[in-house]
């Protein structure tokens, strides 16, 4: 930006801000510097244009409105809708502001959050972010995150393409977001599916192309927060409401380690001359673990519960067999 | 930031940052708006030339240099700064809520109350419209763990471990020169240069039975880089082995969850993947586990360790339900 036009913006927000009559773009042209370098009215107007849409951009809020029936169209500045109000931060709590800020990894966000640093430092806040952190967090973000966020912020309604984990088939889908819930370190959109008329949320990793809103605004009531996570961690492959079992397993001898630093040794026994242990192990997620425990194959047997020994030998079985595609 | 696109937030963002902080020194609030002593200078020259409309000597911005430092004498009304938008409150109060949900890092009491005054100060009409969960339990003994690392982060000291390795399912002693503390995808690391492998490693809290802090400063040698973990933590080097698999539509999620090239759509939904692995014995254990939902196609090698794997251990649990073992 030249330092003309910005000079002439600082001047215009200056003009506005101080104003309570609306002022008429003629007006403006009149005394506010710069704009009488305009070399015709349509140059000035298209100039002024210009200006208003960087205001506008920048977040400033532009009223426009008429003094009297009889005037034309003019602009101000509403300083309470203008101004940042009062925030004072403790030194902890400035603190994570300034780490918060460093977090995204995009960097429009970045961008966003250091924008945000920039006022609260005007406002008289003082943030270190230059401080060293020993712990490096960061939140990951999909192109998709921006565009739902803006339309459950303003409740509008969406359509993106969408293609289930479990399946190649893309499906066009209309949602009235409710929230995005991060769960896990990954993205969801949780809302009201239009087509199917109930609830569902949606990976953002897995909408294909462009977020479009339709336009309509939102109609179904929007849940609370709690209830928004609920959605998501109730979808979750290991839910922790699942019931946690107790079994019983055999281990070889100095193998299968990723199970045995959980278990109990009840007992040295030795199978079929191979030498290895009973032991005794607390499984929050049986399912999952009848895969886990199957990746050990002939390393880890279980003895029990049953259903558990089951679901191992089907999964061995199936892999003996040779794989998925044939059975 | 680039200074061209920042120049307009930063000069309606000066004179209320001035007017906060009377004689200020120059650098420091160049440092402060990230930008040079000299750029910033340039800025308080043209808003020396701004003002209200009149734009005689008294209605100009008027700022008083004394020396290295800098006082507004007249601010022209611009008292206070912009109002946040929308978007830079939800960056700042989003990235406050995931760290809220981390573990460790800041104290949470913190962070909530600077959510509840960025809130208030931002006067957000609308729903802040996202929702953080961690969802990962934290054992105490991670927590534990964390605290000592933190330590030896702190002082500067060399760690020695006992590391439970789920690449090839081993644990090992090792003695790690610790560089930071990361979290990925709800899960914590301790990056450090790792004596033993002559690297930097990632070593996740959870999976480190025993950890004690030596008197050994922590000495990274100068080339050691941090881990690039913009994809995840799974780094899949370029002299790995790779495998093709077909995955069945329930193992789906194994293209999502670990690095792969997605080679084809398949008919009834499977799809076949390209992926690379550093173990055998963890890509065995990885398709055995899928008990099915996933076919080696290449190399053969691999497909018949797999193979030969699950048949063994169908005939270990027939020989233990008969026998009962001895």
């Amino acid at each position: 930006m030249s330092t003309a036009r910005a000079e002439r913006l600082v001047n215009l927000v200056l003009a506005l801000l101080s104003t309570r009559q609306y002022l008429p773009a003629e007006r403006i042209r009149g005394i506010v510097p710069g704009y009488a370098d305009a070399a015709s009215t349509e140059a000035f107007f298209r100039m002024f244009e210009r200006d208003k849409a960087e205001l506008r951009e920048l977040g400033i809020p532009l009223e426009t409105g008429t003094n009297s029936a009889f005037d034309p169209e003019g602009y101000r500045i509403a300083r309470r809708d203008y101004e940042l109000g009062d925030i004072d931060l403790a030194p902890d709590e400035a603190t994570a502001v300034a780490l918060a800020a460093r977090l995204w990894d995009s960097p429009d966000l970045t961008g966003q959050a250091h924008g945000a640093l920039v006022k609260l430092r005007a406002a008289g806040v003082e943030v270190d972010d230059r401080a060293h952190a020993m712990v490096e967090p960061r939140v990951h973000t999909e192109p998709a995150f921006a565009p739902l966020l803006a339309a459950v912020q303003a409740g509008e309604t969406v359509r993106f393409d969408y293609r289930r984990s479990d399946s190649p088939e893309r499906r066009t889908r209309t949602l009235e977001p409710w929230g995005v819930v991060s769960w896990r370190g990954r993205w969801y959109v949780v809302g009201h599916d239009r087509d199917r008329e109930a609830p569902r949320c949606f990976r953002l990793s897995r909408i294909s192309g462009e977020v479009v809103t339709t336009g309509e605004r939102a109609v179904v009531r929007r849940p609370e927060d709690a209830k928004l996570l609920d959605f998501v961690a109730g979808t979750s492959v290991s839910d922790d409401g699942s019931a946690a079992t107790t079994a019983r397993l055999w281990l070889a001898e100095g193998r299968a380690t990723g199970i045995r630093r959980h278990a109990q040794v009840l007992e040295h026994r030795s199978v079929d001359g191979e030498d290895g242990d009973v032991v005794e192990i607390e499984l929050q997620h049986p399912e999952g673990a009848a895969d886990w425990i199957a990746g050990h194959g002939p390393d880890a047997v279980v003895l029990a519960p049953d259903v558990l020994a089951k679901a191992v030998a089907d999964r061995l079985e199936r892999v003996a067999a040779g794989g998925g595609g044939m059975r | 930031m680039s200074a061209a696109t920042d120049r307009m937030p930063r000069l309606l963002a000066l004179v209320p940052y001035l007017l906060a902080r009377p004689g200020i020194r120059i650098d420091q609030a160049a440092q402060d708006f990230d930008v040079t002593p000299k750029q910033l200078r340039k800025d308080l020259q043209l808003l020396w030339l701004c003002g209200l409309p009149g734009y005689g000597p008294g209605d100009l911005i008027d700022l008083s240099f004394d020396g290295d430092t800098v006082s507004v004498t007249f601010d022209a009304g611009m008292r206070r700064p912009l109002r946040l938008t929308g978007g830079e409150a939800s960056a700042l109060v989003i990235a406050l809520k995931a760290l809220a949900e981390t573990p460790g890092v800041v104290d949470t009491d913190a962070v909530g109350r600077a959510i509840a005054k960025i809130e208030a100060a931002a006067g957000a009409a609308e729903p802040a419209g996202v929702v953080v969960g961690n969802g990962v339990r934290e054992h105490e003994t991670t927590a534990r763990t964390r605290e000592i690392v933190r330590e030896a982060l702190q002082f500067g000291r060399a760690v020695r471990m006992r590391y439970y390795a789920a690449s090839n399912d081993r644990i090992t002693e090792r003695t790690v020169d610790p560089m930071r503390l990361l979290i990925v995808q709800a899960h914590s690391y301790l990056e450090g240069w790792c004596r033993r492998a002559e690297d930097v490693r990632l070593f996740r809290l959870d999976r480190i039975d025993e950890l004690d802090v030596l008197d050994e400063l922590a000495a990274p040698p100068p080339h050691a880089r941090h881990s690039d973990v913009s994809d995840g933590v799974f780094s899949a080097h370029e002299s790995y082995p790779e495998a093709d698999l077909v995955l069945e539509p329930d193992a789906r999620w194994v293209a999502e969850y670990y690095p792969c090239e997605e080679l084809a759509e398949l008919e009834g939904g499977r799809l076949r993947v390209r992926m690379r692995y550093g173990d055998e014995s963890w890509m065995v254990r990885l398709v055995l586990g899928l008990g099915g939902r996933a076919t080696v196609e290449r190399p053969g090698e691999l497909a018949v360790a797999v193979r030969r794997r699950a048949a063994a251990g169908l005939a270990r649990a027939r020989h233990l339900s008969i026998t009962g073992g001895q």
